[in-house]
Protein backbone atom coordinates (compact mmCIF):
# COMPACT_ATOMS: atom_id res chain seq x y z
CA UNK A 1 0.00 0.00 0.00
CA UNK A 2 1.33 3.42 -0.93
CA UNK A 3 2.08 5.89 1.84
CA UNK A 4 -0.99 7.95 2.69
CA UNK A 5 -1.37 10.85 0.33
CA UNK A 6 -4.09 13.43 0.14
CA UNK A 7 -5.85 11.83 -2.79
CA UNK A 8 -5.19 10.76 -6.31
CA UNK A 9 -8.29 12.61 -7.42
CA UNK A 10 -7.02 16.01 -8.43
CA UNK A 11 -8.55 18.98 -6.70
CA UNK A 12 -9.71 17.01 -3.71
CA UNK A 13 -7.74 17.06 -0.48
CA UNK A 14 -9.41 14.52 1.83
CA UNK A 15 -6.81 15.04 4.59
CA UNK A 16 -7.83 18.70 4.66
CA UNK A 17 -11.53 17.84 4.51
CA UNK A 18 -11.06 15.53 7.49
CA UNK A 19 -10.18 18.49 9.68
CA UNK A 20 -13.69 19.82 9.19
CA UNK A 21 -15.02 16.80 11.12
CA UNK A 22 -14.12 17.05 14.82
CA UNK A 23 -15.61 13.64 15.64
CA UNK A 24 -12.95 11.94 13.53
CA UNK A 25 -10.16 13.18 15.78
CA UNK A 26 -10.85 10.63 18.49
CA UNK A 27 -9.36 7.27 19.31
CA UNK A 28 -11.50 4.15 19.55
CA UNK A 29 -10.09 1.24 21.54
CA UNK A 30 -6.74 2.98 21.59
CA UNK A 31 -6.56 3.44 17.82
CA UNK A 32 -7.32 6.44 15.63
CA UNK A 33 -10.93 6.18 14.46
CA UNK A 34 -11.29 5.01 10.88
CA UNK A 35 -14.91 5.72 10.00
CA UNK A 36 -16.10 3.54 7.15
CA UNK A 37 -19.83 3.59 7.85
CA UNK A 38 -21.02 6.71 6.06
CA UNK A 39 -23.63 4.72 4.13
CA UNK A 40 -25.41 4.15 7.46
CA UNK A 41 -24.90 7.73 8.59
CA UNK A 42 -22.27 10.25 7.65
CA UNK A 43 -20.55 12.56 10.13
CA UNK A 44 -21.22 16.29 10.25
CA UNK A 45 -18.72 19.02 9.42
CA UNK A 46 -18.20 22.01 11.70
CA UNK A 47 -20.10 24.16 9.22
CA UNK A 48 -23.25 22.12 9.89
CA UNK A 49 -22.73 21.96 13.66
CA UNK A 50 -22.21 25.73 13.79
CA UNK A 51 -25.20 26.52 11.61
CA UNK A 52 -27.41 24.46 13.92
CA UNK A 53 -25.86 26.01 17.02
CA UNK A 54 -26.35 29.52 15.66
CA UNK A 55 -29.95 28.77 14.85
CA UNK A 56 -30.54 27.32 18.32
CA UNK A 57 -28.80 30.16 20.17
CA UNK A 58 -30.05 33.12 18.11
CA UNK A 59 -33.08 32.33 16.00
CA UNK A 60 -35.31 29.56 17.28
CA UNK A 61 -39.07 30.04 17.51
CA UNK A 62 -41.98 28.26 15.90
CA UNK A 63 -42.44 28.88 12.20
CA UNK A 64 -45.33 30.30 10.17
CA UNK A 65 -47.34 31.36 13.16
CA UNK A 66 -46.15 34.50 14.83
CA UNK A 67 -45.60 38.15 14.15
CA UNK A 68 -42.71 38.46 16.54
CA UNK A 69 -39.20 38.88 15.25
CA UNK A 70 -37.85 35.45 16.08
CA UNK A 71 -40.81 33.68 14.57
CA UNK A 72 -40.20 35.57 11.35
CA UNK A 73 -36.46 34.83 11.49
CA UNK A 74 -37.10 31.12 12.11
CA UNK A 75 -39.59 31.04 9.24
CA UNK A 76 -37.03 32.71 6.97
CA UNK A 77 -34.37 30.19 8.02
CA UNK A 78 -36.70 27.24 7.43
CA UNK A 79 -38.02 28.46 4.10
CA UNK A 80 -34.49 29.48 3.12
CA UNK A 81 -33.44 25.89 3.72
CA UNK A 82 -36.24 24.77 1.41
CA UNK A 83 -34.94 27.03 -1.34
CA UNK A 84 -31.43 25.65 -0.70
CA UNK A 85 -32.74 22.11 -1.12
CA UNK A 86 -34.59 23.10 -4.30
CA UNK A 87 -31.34 24.33 -5.81
CA UNK A 88 -29.44 21.27 -4.61
CA UNK A 89 -31.57 18.93 -6.72
CA UNK A 90 -32.62 21.54 -9.31
CA UNK A 91 -36.35 21.30 -8.68
CA UNK A 92 -38.52 23.87 -10.45
CA UNK A 93 -40.14 25.27 -7.35
CA UNK A 94 -39.98 25.15 -3.57
CA UNK A 95 -43.57 23.87 -3.77
CA UNK A 96 -41.97 20.61 -4.86
CA UNK A 97 -39.79 20.31 -1.76
CA UNK A 98 -41.52 18.61 1.19
CA UNK A 99 -39.53 18.35 4.40
CA UNK A 100 -39.86 14.92 5.99
CA UNK A 101 -37.96 12.95 8.65
CA UNK A 102 -35.95 11.10 6.06
CA UNK A 103 -36.12 8.77 3.09
CA UNK A 104 -38.36 6.34 4.93
CA UNK A 105 -40.96 8.97 5.68
CA UNK A 106 -40.76 10.37 2.15
CA UNK A 107 -41.54 6.96 0.64
CA UNK A 108 -44.32 6.33 3.16
CA UNK A 109 -45.82 9.71 2.27
CA UNK A 110 -46.07 8.76 -1.40
CA UNK A 111 -47.35 5.30 -0.51
CA UNK A 112 -50.06 6.54 1.82
CA UNK A 113 -51.07 9.65 -0.10
CA UNK A 114 -50.68 8.74 -3.76
CA UNK A 115 -50.81 4.98 -3.34
CA UNK A 116 -53.74 4.68 -1.02
CA UNK A 117 -55.85 7.23 -2.87
CA UNK A 118 -55.07 6.27 -6.44
CA UNK A 119 -54.32 2.56 -6.53
CA UNK A 120 -56.65 -0.40 -6.48
CA UNK A 121 -57.17 -3.98 -7.57
CA UNK A 122 -55.46 -4.75 -10.85
CA UNK A 123 -52.88 -1.96 -10.44
CA UNK A 124 -49.21 -2.87 -10.08
CA UNK A 125 -46.28 -1.34 -8.24
CA UNK A 126 -42.88 -2.38 -9.55
CA UNK A 127 -39.74 -2.41 -7.40
CA UNK A 128 -36.37 -4.18 -7.76
CA UNK A 129 -34.80 -7.02 -5.78
CA UNK A 130 -32.05 -4.79 -4.37
CA UNK A 131 -34.30 -2.41 -2.45
CA UNK A 132 -33.85 -1.31 1.15
CA UNK A 133 -36.73 -2.39 3.41
CA UNK A 134 -37.83 1.28 3.34
CA UNK A 135 -38.65 0.85 -0.35
CA UNK A 136 -40.37 -2.53 0.09
CA UNK A 137 -42.53 -2.46 3.21
CA UNK A 138 -44.48 0.79 2.50
CA UNK A 139 -45.57 -0.73 -0.84
CA UNK A 140 -46.54 -4.02 0.77
CA UNK A 141 -48.71 -2.00 3.15
CA UNK A 142 -50.38 -0.18 0.24
CA UNK A 143 -50.99 -3.50 -1.49
CA UNK A 144 -52.71 -4.77 1.63
CA UNK A 145 -54.78 -1.60 1.91
CA UNK A 146 -55.84 -1.27 -1.71
CA UNK A 147 -55.56 -4.73 -3.26
CA UNK A 148 -52.92 -3.68 -5.78
CA UNK A 149 -50.02 -6.00 -6.58
CA UNK A 150 -46.29 -5.70 -5.90
CA UNK A 151 -43.95 -6.89 -8.68
CA UNK A 152 -40.21 -7.33 -8.19
CA UNK A 153 -37.61 -7.07 -10.96
CA UNK A 154 -34.74 -9.53 -10.35
CA UNK A 155 -31.03 -8.82 -9.93
CA UNK A 156 -28.11 -10.80 -11.35
CA UNK A 157 -25.09 -12.34 -9.58
CA UNK A 158 -23.20 -9.06 -9.89
CA UNK A 159 -25.97 -7.33 -7.99
CA UNK A 160 -27.24 -5.37 -10.97
CA UNK A 161 -30.94 -4.91 -11.67
CA UNK A 162 -31.84 -7.08 -14.68
CA UNK A 163 -32.92 -4.21 -16.86
CA UNK A 164 -34.51 -6.38 -19.56
CA UNK A 165 -36.59 -8.20 -16.97
CA UNK A 166 -37.61 -4.94 -15.37
CA UNK A 167 -38.66 -3.51 -18.71
CA UNK A 168 -40.52 -6.75 -19.40
CA UNK A 169 -42.49 -6.37 -16.18
CA UNK A 170 -43.65 -2.89 -17.15
CA UNK A 171 -47.13 -2.89 -18.63
CA UNK A 172 -50.33 -0.88 -18.78
CA UNK A 173 -51.26 -1.96 -15.24
CA UNK A 174 -48.00 -0.59 -13.79
CA UNK A 175 -48.85 2.61 -11.96
CA UNK A 176 -45.66 3.25 -10.08
CA UNK A 177 -42.04 2.13 -10.29
CA UNK A 178 -40.01 2.60 -7.09
CA UNK A 179 -36.26 1.95 -7.28
CA UNK A 180 -33.10 2.86 -5.44
CA UNK A 181 -30.67 5.17 -7.21
CA UNK A 182 -27.79 3.42 -5.45
CA UNK A 183 -28.04 0.16 -3.46
CA UNK A 184 -26.92 0.50 0.15
CA UNK A 185 -26.11 -3.20 0.49
CA UNK A 186 -24.22 -3.68 -2.79
CA UNK A 187 -23.19 -0.24 -4.02
CA UNK A 188 -24.83 -0.81 -7.41
CA UNK A 189 -25.70 2.35 -9.31
CA UNK A 190 -29.09 1.70 -10.90
CA UNK A 191 -29.67 3.14 -14.41
CA UNK A 192 -32.65 5.18 -13.26
CA UNK A 193 -32.71 7.36 -16.40
CA UNK A 194 -33.54 4.33 -18.55
CA UNK A 195 -36.12 3.15 -16.06
CA UNK A 196 -37.81 6.59 -15.95
CA UNK A 197 -38.02 6.69 -19.75
CA UNK A 198 -39.50 3.23 -20.04
CA UNK A 199 -41.90 3.70 -17.14
CA UNK A 200 -43.20 6.98 -18.49
CA UNK A 201 -43.80 5.48 -21.89
CA UNK A 202 -46.07 2.96 -20.09
CA UNK A 203 -47.80 5.74 -18.23
CA UNK A 204 -46.28 4.77 -14.85
CA UNK A 205 -44.84 7.20 -12.34
CA UNK A 206 -41.35 6.76 -10.90
CA UNK A 207 -40.14 7.23 -7.34
CA UNK A 208 -36.39 7.15 -6.78
CA UNK A 209 -34.98 6.26 -3.36
CA UNK A 210 -31.97 8.57 -3.40
CA UNK A 211 -30.74 7.88 0.15
CA UNK A 212 -27.39 6.52 -1.05
CA UNK A 213 -26.99 8.75 -4.10
CA UNK A 214 -27.26 12.37 -3.00
CA UNK A 215 -23.96 12.52 -1.10
CA UNK A 216 -21.95 11.05 -3.95
CA UNK A 217 -22.88 12.82 -7.15
CA UNK A 218 -24.85 15.87 -8.28
CA UNK A 219 -28.58 15.18 -8.57
CA UNK A 220 -30.79 16.96 -11.07
CA UNK A 221 -34.38 15.80 -10.73
CA UNK A 222 -35.41 17.56 -13.93
CA UNK A 223 -32.72 15.83 -15.92
CA UNK A 224 -33.64 12.49 -14.31
CA UNK A 225 -37.26 13.20 -15.16
CA UNK A 226 -38.47 11.27 -12.10
CA UNK A 227 -41.78 12.04 -10.42
CA UNK A 228 -40.62 11.60 -6.81
CA UNK A 229 -37.15 11.61 -5.26
CA UNK A 230 -36.57 10.91 -1.56
CA UNK A 231 -33.43 11.38 0.52
CA UNK A 232 -32.17 11.76 4.12
CA UNK A 233 -30.12 14.57 5.64
CA UNK A 234 -28.03 12.28 7.82
CA UNK A 235 -26.45 10.48 4.85
CA UNK A 236 -25.59 13.86 3.37
CA UNK A 237 -23.40 15.20 6.20
CA UNK A 238 -26.50 16.81 7.73
CA UNK A 239 -28.55 16.12 10.86
CA UNK A 240 -30.79 13.14 11.59
CA UNK A 241 -34.55 13.56 11.58
CA UNK A 242 -34.68 15.66 8.42
CA UNK A 243 -34.96 14.72 4.78
CA UNK A 244 -36.61 15.77 1.57
CA UNK A 245 -39.33 14.36 -0.60
CA UNK A 246 -39.27 15.95 -4.02
CA UNK A 247 -42.48 15.53 -6.00
CA UNK A 248 -43.56 17.07 -9.28
CA UNK A 249 -45.91 19.91 -8.49
CA UNK A 250 -48.80 18.68 -10.66
CA UNK A 251 -48.72 15.37 -8.80
CA UNK A 252 -48.38 16.77 -5.28
CA UNK A 253 -51.19 19.21 -5.98
CA UNK A 254 -53.55 16.35 -6.80
CA UNK A 255 -52.50 14.16 -3.87
CA UNK A 256 -54.47 14.20 -0.61
CA UNK A 257 -52.68 15.09 2.65
CA UNK A 258 -51.47 12.07 4.61
CA UNK A 259 -51.33 13.49 8.13
CA UNK A 260 -53.64 16.08 9.63
CA UNK A 261 -52.89 18.83 12.12
CA UNK A 262 -51.43 22.30 12.32
CA UNK A 263 -49.39 23.78 9.45
CA UNK A 264 -51.16 21.70 6.83
CA UNK A 265 -54.51 23.50 7.01
CA UNK A 266 -55.83 26.83 5.76
CA UNK A 267 -59.11 26.96 7.66
CA UNK A 268 -60.65 24.57 10.11
CA UNK A 269 -64.23 24.37 11.26
CA UNK A 270 -66.13 21.36 12.50
CA UNK A 271 -68.06 21.32 9.25
CA UNK A 272 -65.23 21.72 6.81
CA UNK A 273 -61.46 22.04 6.73
CA UNK A 274 -59.50 23.39 3.80
CA UNK A 275 -55.92 22.43 3.25
CA UNK A 276 -52.88 24.60 2.97
CA UNK A 277 -51.07 24.95 -0.32
CA UNK A 278 -47.94 23.14 -1.35
CA UNK A 279 -45.66 22.11 0.18
CA UNK A 280 -47.17 22.76 3.64
CA UNK A 281 -50.16 20.56 2.87
CA UNK A 282 -47.81 17.64 3.54
CA UNK A 283 -46.10 19.09 6.62
CA UNK A 284 -48.51 18.62 9.51
CA UNK A 285 -47.23 19.77 12.89
CA UNK A 286 -44.17 21.76 13.91
CA UNK A 287 -41.33 20.68 11.63
CA UNK A 288 -37.69 19.93 12.40
CA UNK A 289 -36.57 23.51 11.89
CA UNK A 290 -32.99 23.22 13.12
CA UNK A 291 -32.66 20.03 11.11
CA UNK A 292 -33.62 21.87 7.94
CA UNK A 293 -31.12 24.61 8.77
CA UNK A 294 -28.40 21.99 9.28
CA UNK A 295 -29.35 20.24 6.06
CA UNK A 296 -29.03 23.49 4.13
CA UNK A 297 -25.58 24.03 5.63
CA UNK A 298 -24.61 20.50 4.64
CA UNK A 299 -25.65 21.19 1.05
CA UNK A 300 -23.56 24.38 1.05
CA UNK A 301 -20.65 22.39 2.43
CA UNK A 302 -20.94 19.59 -0.12
CA UNK A 303 -21.14 22.00 -3.03
CA UNK A 304 -18.11 23.87 -1.71
CA UNK A 305 -16.18 20.58 -1.88
CA UNK A 306 -17.39 20.03 -5.42
CA UNK A 307 -19.58 17.00 -5.97
CA UNK A 308 -17.79 15.97 -9.17
CA UNK A 309 -14.39 16.06 -7.44
CA UNK A 310 -15.83 14.21 -4.47
CA UNK A 311 -17.29 11.52 -6.72
CA UNK A 312 -13.89 11.06 -8.39
CA UNK A 313 -12.19 10.82 -4.98
CA UNK A 314 -14.62 8.18 -3.75
CA UNK A 315 -14.33 6.23 -7.00
CA UNK A 316 -10.59 6.19 -6.48
CA UNK A 317 -10.93 4.90 -2.90
CA UNK A 318 -13.44 2.26 -3.97
CA UNK A 319 -11.18 1.01 -6.76
CA UNK A 320 -8.20 0.93 -4.47
CA UNK A 321 -10.02 -0.78 -1.61
CA UNK A 322 -11.60 -3.32 -3.96
CA UNK A 323 -8.21 -4.26 -5.42
CA UNK A 324 -6.57 -4.50 -1.99
CA UNK A 325 -9.33 -6.58 -0.41
CA UNK A 326 -9.67 -8.92 -3.37
CA UNK A 327 -6.07 -9.95 -2.88
CA UNK A 328 -6.76 -11.21 0.65
CA UNK A 329 -7.44 -14.94 0.85
CA UNK A 330 -11.02 -16.01 1.53
CA UNK A 331 -12.58 -12.64 0.74
CA UNK A 332 -15.61 -12.56 -1.49
CA UNK A 333 -16.95 -9.22 -2.65
CA UNK A 334 -20.74 -9.13 -2.69
CA UNK A 335 -21.88 -6.69 -5.35
CA UNK A 336 -19.61 -6.46 -8.35
CA UNK A 337 -21.72 -4.26 -10.61
CA UNK A 338 -20.00 -2.47 -13.46
CA UNK A 339 -21.16 0.83 -11.97
CA UNK A 340 -20.79 1.19 -8.21
CA UNK A 341 -20.66 3.99 -5.68
CA UNK A 342 -18.72 4.23 -2.41
CA UNK A 343 -19.94 0.91 -0.95
CA UNK A 344 -17.90 -2.26 -0.56
CA UNK A 345 -19.75 -5.30 0.81
CA UNK A 346 -17.86 -8.54 1.41
CA UNK A 347 -17.58 -11.76 3.35
CA UNK A 348 -14.49 -13.55 4.69
CA UNK A 349 -14.39 -17.34 4.65
CA UNK A 350 -14.31 -18.82 8.15
CA UNK A 351 -15.10 -15.52 9.84
CA UNK A 352 -18.72 -14.45 10.27
CA UNK A 353 -19.38 -10.76 9.44
CA UNK A 354 -20.39 -10.18 13.04
CA UNK A 355 -16.99 -11.38 14.25
CA UNK A 356 -15.32 -9.29 11.57
CA UNK A 357 -17.17 -6.21 12.81
CA UNK A 358 -15.97 -6.77 16.38
CA UNK A 359 -12.38 -7.40 15.35
CA UNK A 360 -12.27 -4.36 13.08
CA UNK A 361 -13.78 -2.23 15.85
CA UNK A 362 -11.01 -3.37 18.19
CA UNK A 363 -8.63 -1.88 15.62
CA UNK A 364 -10.55 1.41 15.54
CA UNK A 365 -12.16 0.60 12.17
CA UNK A 366 -15.94 1.21 12.10
CA UNK A 367 -17.79 -0.78 9.47
CA UNK A 368 -21.37 -2.03 9.28
CA UNK A 369 -22.19 -5.71 9.51
CA UNK A 370 -25.55 -7.38 9.06
CA UNK A 371 -28.25 -7.52 6.43
CA UNK A 372 -28.23 -3.75 5.84
CA UNK A 373 -32.03 -3.62 5.89
CA UNK A 374 -31.99 -5.56 2.64
CA UNK A 375 -32.85 -9.10 3.71
CA UNK A 376 -34.02 -10.12 0.22
CA UNK A 377 -30.54 -9.24 -1.10
CA UNK A 378 -28.94 -11.50 1.53
CA UNK A 379 -31.37 -14.29 0.64
CA UNK A 380 -30.51 -13.89 -3.06
CA UNK A 381 -26.80 -14.31 -2.35
CA UNK A 382 -27.58 -17.05 0.20
CA UNK A 383 -25.67 -15.37 3.02
CA UNK A 384 -26.90 -14.25 6.44
CA UNK A 385 -25.01 -10.98 6.38
CA UNK A 386 -22.09 -9.07 4.91
CA UNK A 387 -19.44 -6.73 6.22
CA UNK A 388 -19.72 -3.35 4.53
CA UNK A 389 -17.19 -0.57 4.29
CA UNK A 390 -18.50 2.68 2.85
CA UNK A 391 -16.64 5.84 1.93
CA UNK A 392 -17.26 9.53 2.33
CA UNK A 393 -15.52 12.84 1.71
CA UNK A 394 -13.26 12.48 4.76
CA UNK A 395 -11.87 9.04 3.93
CA UNK A 396 -8.31 8.72 2.75
CA UNK A 397 -5.99 6.08 1.36
CA UNK A 398 -4.73 5.67 4.92
CA UNK A 399 -8.25 4.54 5.89
CA UNK A 400 -8.17 1.91 3.15
CA UNK A 401 -4.79 0.74 4.45
CA UNK A 402 -6.19 0.53 7.99
CA UNK A 403 -9.13 -1.52 6.74
CA UNK A 404 -6.84 -3.98 4.99
CA UNK A 405 -4.57 -4.26 8.04
CA UNK A 406 -7.58 -4.88 10.30
CA UNK A 407 -8.85 -7.59 7.94
CA UNK A 408 -5.45 -9.25 8.11
CA UNK A 409 -5.73 -9.13 11.87
CA UNK A 410 -9.12 -10.86 11.65
CA UNK A 411 -7.64 -13.60 9.52
CA UNK A 412 -4.87 -14.04 12.07
CA UNK A 413 -7.40 -14.45 14.91
CA UNK A 414 -9.46 -16.93 12.91
CA UNK A 415 -6.62 -18.79 11.21
CA UNK B 1 -10.60 -4.24 24.98
CA UNK B 2 -8.60 -7.33 24.24
CA UNK B 3 -9.57 -9.54 21.33
CA UNK B 4 -7.81 -12.52 22.86
CA UNK B 5 -10.16 -12.21 25.80
CA UNK B 6 -13.18 -12.61 23.53
CA UNK B 7 -11.79 -15.10 21.06
CA UNK B 8 -10.16 -17.48 23.54
CA UNK B 9 -8.76 -20.72 22.23
CA UNK B 10 -11.73 -22.68 23.60
CA UNK B 11 -14.12 -20.43 21.68
CA UNK B 12 -12.17 -20.65 18.45
CA UNK B 13 -11.91 -24.42 18.81
CA UNK B 14 -15.63 -24.90 19.42
CA UNK B 15 -16.39 -22.57 16.50
CA UNK B 16 -14.20 -24.54 14.13
CA UNK B 17 -15.35 -27.92 15.40
CA UNK B 18 -18.69 -27.56 17.11
CA UNK B 19 -19.57 -30.53 19.35
CA UNK B 20 -22.94 -32.28 19.13
CA UNK B 21 -23.50 -30.62 15.77
CA UNK B 22 -26.10 -32.00 13.40
CA UNK B 23 -29.64 -33.33 13.45
CA UNK B 24 -30.80 -35.52 16.33
CA UNK B 25 -33.11 -38.20 14.99
CA UNK B 26 -36.36 -38.91 16.85
CA UNK B 27 -36.05 -35.99 19.27
CA UNK B 28 -38.54 -35.49 22.08
CA UNK B 29 -38.43 -31.75 21.61
CA UNK B 30 -36.83 -29.14 19.44
CA UNK B 31 -36.91 -25.37 18.89
CA UNK B 32 -35.63 -22.82 16.39
CA UNK B 33 -33.88 -19.64 17.45
CA UNK B 34 -33.21 -16.55 15.37
CA UNK B 35 -31.33 -13.35 16.00
CA UNK B 36 -32.61 -11.04 13.25
CA UNK B 37 -29.96 -8.42 13.98
CA UNK B 38 -27.09 -10.55 12.70
CA UNK B 39 -28.98 -13.32 10.96
CA UNK B 40 -27.88 -16.06 13.37
CA UNK B 41 -30.12 -19.13 13.16
CA UNK B 42 -30.05 -22.16 15.36
CA UNK B 43 -32.03 -25.34 15.95
CA UNK B 44 -31.73 -27.35 19.18
CA UNK B 45 -32.97 -30.95 19.46
CA UNK B 46 -33.44 -32.81 22.74
CA UNK B 47 -33.97 -36.37 23.84
CA UNK B 48 -35.41 -36.45 27.33
CA UNK B 49 -35.26 -39.07 30.02
CA UNK B 50 -37.90 -37.94 32.44
CA UNK B 51 -36.73 -34.56 33.60
CA UNK B 52 -33.19 -35.07 32.37
CA UNK B 53 -31.65 -34.13 29.01
CA UNK B 54 -30.38 -37.49 27.81
CA UNK B 55 -29.08 -36.16 24.51
CA UNK B 56 -28.85 -32.81 22.82
CA UNK B 57 -27.70 -31.69 19.38
CA UNK B 58 -27.79 -28.42 17.50
CA UNK B 59 -27.35 -27.06 14.04
CA UNK B 60 -27.19 -23.54 12.74
CA UNK B 61 -25.41 -20.72 11.02
CA UNK B 62 -23.94 -18.04 13.15
CA UNK B 63 -20.93 -16.10 14.32
CA UNK B 64 -18.12 -17.66 16.34
CA UNK B 65 -19.61 -16.58 19.65
CA UNK B 66 -23.03 -18.03 18.91
CA UNK B 67 -21.64 -21.29 17.49
CA UNK B 68 -19.14 -21.82 20.29
CA UNK B 69 -21.65 -20.92 22.97
CA UNK B 70 -24.12 -23.47 21.58
CA UNK B 71 -21.44 -26.13 21.33
CA UNK B 72 -20.27 -25.53 24.92
CA UNK B 73 -23.87 -25.50 26.10
CA UNK B 74 -24.64 -28.91 24.62
CA UNK B 75 -21.65 -30.39 26.44
CA UNK B 76 -22.59 -28.72 29.70
CA UNK B 77 -26.29 -29.62 29.87
CA UNK B 78 -26.15 -33.22 28.73
CA UNK B 79 -27.27 -35.38 31.65
CA UNK B 80 -28.62 -32.46 33.68
CA UNK B 81 -32.22 -32.02 34.76
CA UNK B 82 -34.34 -28.93 34.20
CA UNK B 83 -33.60 -27.35 37.56
CA UNK B 84 -29.86 -27.76 37.14
CA UNK B 85 -30.05 -26.35 33.60
CA UNK B 86 -32.02 -23.34 34.77
CA UNK B 87 -29.46 -22.69 37.51
CA UNK B 88 -26.63 -23.03 35.01
CA UNK B 89 -28.30 -20.58 32.63
CA UNK B 90 -28.67 -18.03 35.41
CA UNK B 91 -24.98 -18.33 36.20
CA UNK B 92 -24.10 -17.93 32.51
CA UNK B 93 -26.27 -14.86 32.31
CA UNK B 94 -24.43 -13.35 35.27
CA UNK B 95 -21.12 -14.24 33.63
CA UNK B 96 -22.13 -12.42 30.45
CA UNK B 97 -23.55 -9.33 32.08
CA UNK B 98 -21.86 -8.99 35.49
CA UNK B 99 -18.48 -10.63 35.05
CA UNK B 100 -17.14 -9.42 38.40
CA UNK B 101 -19.90 -11.15 40.29
CA UNK B 102 -19.32 -14.34 38.35
CA UNK B 103 -15.52 -14.31 38.46
CA UNK B 104 -15.28 -16.74 41.32
CA UNK B 105 -17.81 -19.21 39.90
CA UNK B 106 -15.56 -22.21 39.37
CA UNK B 107 -18.49 -24.52 38.64
CA UNK B 108 -18.88 -23.12 35.14
CA UNK B 109 -16.02 -25.18 33.80
CA UNK B 110 -15.35 -24.61 30.09
CA UNK B 111 -18.31 -22.25 29.85
CA UNK B 112 -16.17 -19.72 31.71
CA UNK B 113 -14.42 -19.13 28.38
CA UNK B 114 -17.40 -16.93 27.48
CA UNK B 115 -16.42 -14.40 30.16
CA UNK B 116 -14.83 -12.10 27.57
CA UNK B 117 -18.20 -11.51 25.91
CA UNK B 118 -19.23 -9.22 28.76
CA UNK B 119 -16.81 -6.62 27.48
CA UNK B 120 -18.65 -6.59 24.15
CA UNK B 121 -22.28 -5.73 25.01
CA UNK B 122 -23.33 -5.95 21.35
CA UNK B 123 -22.35 -9.62 21.38
CA UNK B 124 -24.14 -10.83 24.52
CA UNK B 125 -27.17 -11.81 22.43
CA UNK B 126 -24.96 -14.01 20.27
CA UNK B 127 -23.98 -16.02 23.34
CA UNK B 128 -27.48 -16.28 24.80
CA UNK B 129 -29.37 -17.29 21.64
CA UNK B 130 -28.68 -20.99 22.20
CA UNK B 131 -29.86 -20.83 25.80
CA UNK B 132 -33.13 -19.15 24.84
CA UNK B 133 -33.59 -21.79 22.17
CA UNK B 134 -32.87 -24.61 24.62
CA UNK B 135 -35.38 -23.10 27.00
CA UNK B 136 -38.01 -23.02 24.28
CA UNK B 137 -37.31 -26.64 23.41
CA UNK B 138 -37.62 -27.60 27.06
CA UNK B 139 -40.99 -25.93 27.19
CA UNK B 140 -41.91 -28.14 24.24
CA UNK B 141 -42.58 -25.03 22.32
CA UNK B 142 -42.32 -25.57 18.60
CA UNK B 143 -42.47 -21.82 17.97
CA UNK B 144 -39.39 -19.96 16.85
CA UNK B 145 -37.92 -17.82 19.60
CA UNK B 146 -36.22 -14.55 19.01
CA UNK B 147 -33.63 -12.59 20.95
CA UNK B 148 -34.99 -9.30 19.62
C1 LIG C 1 -31.15 2.86 -0.01
C2 LIG C 1 -31.77 3.33 1.26
N1 LIG C 1 -33.07 3.62 1.29
C3 LIG C 1 -33.66 4.08 2.40
C4 LIG C 1 -32.98 4.24 3.58
C5 LIG C 1 -33.69 4.73 4.80
O1 LIG C 1 -33.21 5.97 5.18
P1 LIG C 1 -33.65 6.61 6.57
O2 LIG C 1 -33.41 5.58 7.62
O3 LIG C 1 -32.77 7.80 6.72
O4 LIG C 1 -35.09 6.99 6.43
C6 LIG C 1 -31.62 3.94 3.60
C7 LIG C 1 -30.85 4.05 4.86
O5 LIG C 1 -30.20 3.15 5.32
C8 LIG C 1 -31.00 3.48 2.42
O6 LIG C 1 -29.70 3.18 2.41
Amino acid sequence: MAAPRASAARGFDAAQVRRDFPILEQHINGRPLVYLDSAASSQRPLAVLRAVEYYETHIHANVHRGVHTLSQAATDAFEGARERARRFINARSTREIVFVRGTTEGINLVAQSFGRARLGKGDEILISALEHHANIVPWQMVCEQTGCTLKVAPINRRGEVELESLLGLLNARTRLVAVAHVSNALGTIVPVERIVQAAHSCGALVLIDGAQAVAHSPIDVRELGCDFYAFSGHKLYGPTGIGVLYGREELLAEMPPWQGGGEMIRTVSFERTTYNELPWKFEAGTPNISGAVGLAAAMDYLESLGLEALAAHERHLLTQATAAIERLPGIEIIGTAAHKAAVLSFTMRGCHPHDLGTILDSQGVAIRTGHHCAMPVMTFFDIPATARASFGCYNTEADVAALVAALEKAREVFS
Amino acid sequence: MDLKDLYRDVILDHNRQPRNFGVLTHPDAHADGHNPLCGDRLTVWLRLDGDRVADIRFEGKGCAISTASASLMTEAVKGKDRVAIQQLYERIHTLLTQPHVAASDASLGKLAALAGVSEFPARVKCATLCWHTLNAALEHSADAVSTE
